[in-house]
C-alpha cells in the first residue's frame, strides 16, 4: 500500500529525527512511503485563529497533494484531527471540494491509529531497543483523544514494544499549549502546564510519551525552565521505533 | 450588568498570583469533576439521554415563538401574568413596576443569573425596594459589598471557609464560627426574619413548561420555597425566553442530566413546579404570580450559527472542566457568565467588541464539548467567534500581519522550504551550545514562562533528501 507521509511543520522544523522514526515504523509495517515534497502546513493555526480564508487555501493544497495515496499518515493528533474532522467544514459551501474531501477523509490516520487499527502491526522495531529503564507515562493530547479517539492505540502499541506504561493523574487533561494560546496567554498556559508537569513527575515515570509536538515543546520547555533536566519527553514514534 | 471583559488580561495576572484563590479553585477538579464522573455512571444510557435532551431542547428552540405562545396561554389560564422584556433593562423596569403596583418594600430573591444580567438588585434599591439574596452563596456575596458571583452554580466557589467565617463575624457582629453547620445556622437565623417580612419573592426559572404553564425550579437549599410560598403575596419568575420546554416529559429528561452534570447529584434536594397563584382550595402560595421572560440578545442568535448555544441548561460543567477556568476562576471573564459558555454568551449578548479576549482565552481542548449534557459544540462556537473577530478587524495589527505573512509563505512550497531552512538555523544559532533557548524576540509569551527546545539546525525535508 502507498502511504503519503505528512510530516507536519513542527516535526519538519523542530524534531526531524521523529520523522525518521515514523518512516522506520511505516517500513516495518510494509508500507510504500511517499513524502510529497511540496507539503507545508495543514492550516490548523489559521483555522483556530479564525482566518478561514487561509485555512481553506491550505486545505485545498493538502487535499490536492495527498488524495492520490491509499492512506495518509500523520504523526500528530492535532494536525490529523484538523484534516479529518474540520476540513469538511471548510469545504461545506463547495460540493466539488467536499466530495474530494469525503473521499479522502476515511483514509487519513493518526500514526498510532494507523499502526494499530489499519495495518495491525505485530512486530514493532522498538522492542528491546530503547535505552529506557523505567516505565513511561502517556499524555493524551487533546485533539488526538477527543477528535480522533486516540487513547488505547498508543498504550497497546507501547505494551507490544515491551514498554511499561504507568498512568499519571489526569492524563486526559490539556497541557495548556493550545497553539497561539500559549503565546497570547503565556501565564495561564504556564499555570496549566505546571499541573501537567507535576502529574508527570508524581507518576514516577522516567519519560512522558505523547503524540503531538505542540504538547511536547510545551511540556519539555516548562520542565527545563523549572529545573527538571531528567524527565525525558518523547514522541510515541521514537519509542515504538526504538530510537528512545 | 456592566461588562468588564476588556480587563480580562489584567485580571488574569492578578488571579494567577492569588495563592488563596488558586487553592480554592482546586475544589473544581477534586469535587465537581469527580462528582460528575461518578454520577453519570448511574444512567444506563448516558449518551442516549444526552442525545434525547439535545433533541428536546432544540425542538423548543427551533419553534421558540410557538412554545412561548403555548406557555403564555397556559400560564395565563392558571392565573399568572406573562410579561416579555426585550432588554435586560426593560426586564428590571418591569419587576420594579410590579413591586410598585403591589406596594412592595422588601424582596427576597432565590438564585437567578438572569437577574444578574438585569442588575436587578441595583434597580430595586434605586426604586426604594430592599432586595435580599437568600441563596447561601449569593447571600455571602451580597453581604460582602455586593461582590459578583464567580460561577453560575456555585457563586462563591472562589472563597474558602476561613474567608466566610471572617465575613460572617464582621457583618453579623457575632463570635467567629468555623463549623460549617453552625455557620449555616447563623445565616439561617439572619435570613428567617427577612423571609417573614418579605412582600415579594423573585426567583429564577431553570425552565418554564409550555404544556402546564409552570415554572420548574431546581435548588438545594429550600430558600426558593421560602421566597415563593411563605409570606409574600407576589411571586415573580425571571428567566430567559430560551428556557421554555414543551412538556413535562422534556423536563424529566433534562432533569436526569442537570444535577448530575452540575454538582454530581442524582437529583437536587428540591425540585419545584410552580403553577399559577394560590387557588381558593390551596393552603399556601402567592396571591399574584408573574413571569418576566427576558430576551436580551437571545432572539438575535435564533437561526444563526450560534443558535445551539440557546439550548444551554446552565449546569456549569463546561467551566468545572475547563483548564483555563480552573486556573483563573470566574471573575476574570468580566460579565455574568464565565468559562466556555460565558466566552460564547458574553460576546453574543454584550457585544463582540466588548469581549475580544474571551473567545481567545481557550486552548480549544474540547473537554467542554465532551462534558456538555446537551452537546453544545463550544469549541466550534468559540472558533466561529474568532472568525468574526478576524472579519471585523478586531484582532491586533501585529497578529493579523503575522498570520497573513505565515499564510502567504505556507501556500508557496519553495518559499516555505527556504523560510523554514533559515528559521531552524536561526533558532539553532540562538541556542548556542545549549539544548534550549531562554529568550526569543516576538515570542515572549512563550519564553517568559518556558524554554524553547532548540531544533537540530536542519529540517526533516533537508535530511530526508540527503538520505535518499
Amino acid at each position: 500500500m502507498r502511504v503519503g507521509f505528512f510530516h507536519t511543520c513542527l516535526i519538519d522544523m523542530m524534531r526531524p529525527e521523529i520523522g525518521f522514526s515514523v518512516i522506520k515504523l511505516l517500513e516495518a509495517a510494509g508500507c510504500e512511503i511517499v513524502v510529497p515534497e511540496n507539503q507545508t502546513c495543514c492550516g490548523q493555526p489559521a483555522y483556530s485563529s479564525g482566518d478561514r480564508k487561509a485555512a481553506r487555501a491550505l486545505a485545498e493544497k493538502f487535499v490536492a497533494e495527498f488524495e492520490e495515496f491509499d492512506y495518509v499518515v500523520i504523526p500528530s493528533g492535532s494536525c490529523g484531527g484538523h484534516v479529518k474532522t474540520h476540513y469538511t467544514d471548510l469545504f461545506s459551501d463547495d460540493p466539488a471540494w467536499l466530495a474530494r474531501m469525503q473521499h479522502l477523509a476515511p483514509r487519513v490516520f493518526e500514526l498510532t491509529d494507523f499502526l494499530y487499527n489499519v495495518v495491525k502491526i505485530e512486530k514493532l522495531p522498538g522492542e528491546g531497543k530503547n535505552s529506557l529503564k523505567g516505565p513511561v507515562t502517556y499524555h493524551d493530547s487533546c485533539c488526538g483523544l477527543r477528535e480522533l479517539g486516540v487513547q488505547e492505540q498508543p498504550r497497546a502499541l507501547l505494551e507490544k514494544a515491551g514498554v511499561a506504561v504507568t498512568e499519571m493523574k489526569d492524563h486526559r487533561q490539556c497541557c495548556g499549549f493550545g497553539g497561539t494560546f500559549s503565546l497570547k496567554y503565556g501565564n495561564v498556559s504556564a499555570a496549566i502546564v505546571d499541573e501537567k508537569c507535576k502529574n508527570i513527575q508524581d507518576s514516577g515515570a522516567e519519560a512522558v510519551v505523547l503524540g503531538d509536538l505542540g504538547c511536547m515543546l510545551n511540556i519539555e520547555g516548562r520542565l527545563r525552565r523549572t529545573g527538571d533536566n531528567t524527565t525525558r519527553v518523547l514522541h510515541v514514534a521514537q519509542v515504538l521505533a526504538g530510537d528512545a | 450588568m456592566q461588562v468588564h471583559s476588556m480587563h480580562f488580561k489584567a485580571r488574569v495576572g492578578e488571579k494567577l498570583a492569588d495563592k488563596r484563590l488558586q487553592q480554592n479553585l482546586k475544589k473544581l477538579s477534586t469535587k465537581w469533576v469527580s462528582g460528575r464522573a461518578s454520577a453519570i455512571l448511574e444512567l444506563d444510557d448516558f449518551e442516549g439521554t444526552r442525545n434525547a435532551a439535545k433533541e428536546r431542547r432544540m425542538r423548543a428552540i427551533e419553534n421558540l415563538d410557538v412554545w412561548l405562545d403555548t406557555f403564555e396561554k397556559k400560564a395565563t389560564q392558571q392565573g399568572a401574568t406573562v410579561l416579555y422584556a426585550e432588554s435586560a433593562e426593560d426586564a428590571s423596569r418591569l419587576v420594579v413596576e410590579i413591586a410598585k403596583k403591589h406596594g412592595v418594600k422588601k424582596v427576597t430573591k432565590s438564585k437567578s443569573m438572569v437577574s444578574e444580567e438585569m442588575a436587578l438588585n441595583k434597580a430595586l434599591e434605586a426604586a426604594g425596594v430592599q432586595a435580599v439574596e437568600t441563596d447561601l452563596g449569593e447571600y455571602i456575596l451580597q453581604i460582602n459589598n455586593n461582590e459578583a458571583p464567580s460561577h453560575i452554580v456555585a457563586p462563591v466557589v472562589h472563597k474558602d471557609k476561613d474567608e466566610i467565617s471572617d465575613l460572617f463575624a464582621r457583618v453579623h457582629k457575632r463570635p467567629r464560627l468555623t463549623d460549617i453547620p453552625q455557620m449555616t445556622r447563623e445565616a439561617r437565623e439572619m435570613l428567617r426574619p427577612q423571609f417573614l417580612s418579605s412582600d415579594m419573592g423573585v426567583t429564577g426559572g431553570n425552565f418554564v413548561i409550555a404544556e402546564t404553564g409552570s415554572a420548574a425550579i431546581v435548588t438545594n437549599e429550600g430558600n426558593e420555597g421560602m421566597c415563593t410560598i411563605l409570606p409574600p403575596k407576589v411571586h415573580v419568575v425571571v428567566t430567559g425566553i430560551e428556557k421554555v420546554l414543551p412538556t413535562l416529559e422534556d423536563f424529566a429528561t433534562v432533569l436526569r442530566l442537570l444535577p448530575r452534570s452540575a454538582t454530581g447529584q442524582s437529583i437536587t434536594n428540591y425540585v419545584s413546579l410552580l403553577t399559577g397563584p394560590k387557588r381558593k382550595e390551596d393552603a399556601e402560595g402567592p396571591e399574584h404570580m408573574y413571569f418576566v421572560l427576558v430576551d436580551a440578545g437571545r432572539t438575535s442568535l435564533v437561526g444563526t450559527e450560534f443558535e445551539e448555544m440557546l439550548r444551554c441548561i446552565r449546569c456549569g460543567a463546561c467551566m468545572n472542566h475547563c483548564p483555563v477556568y480552573q486556573k483563573i476562576g470566574g471573575h476574570s471573564y468580566g460579565w455574568v457568565y464565565p468559562g466556555p459558555m460565558g466566552s460564547v454568551l458574553t460576546p453574543s449578548y454584550a457585544g463582540i467588541e466588548n469581549a475580544v479576549d474571551l473567545p481567545q482565552a481557550s486552548t480549544l481542548c474540547g473537554e467542554c464539548h465532551v462534558v456538555c449534557p446537551v452537546k453544545i459544540p463550544l469549541p466550534d462556537l468559540l472558533r466561529k467567534l474568532r472568525e468574526k473577530q478576524v472579519e471585523q478587524n478586531l484582532r491586533p495589527a501585529a497578529e493579523r500581519f503575522g498570520m497573513r505573512i505565515w499564510a502567504f509563505v505556507a501556500r508557496r512550497p519553495a518559499l516555505y522550504r527556504l523560510a523554514t531552512k533559515i528559521g531552524v538555523r536561526f533558532l539553532r544559532m540562538m541556542a548556542g551550545k545549549g539544548k534550549t533557548i531562554s529568550s526569543l524576540p516576538f515570542a515572549g509569551g512563550w519564553t517568559d514562562h518556558r524554554e524553547m527546545p532548540a531544533p537540530n539546525g536542519k529540517t526533516f525535508r533537508e535530511l530526508y533528501k540527503q538520505r535518499r
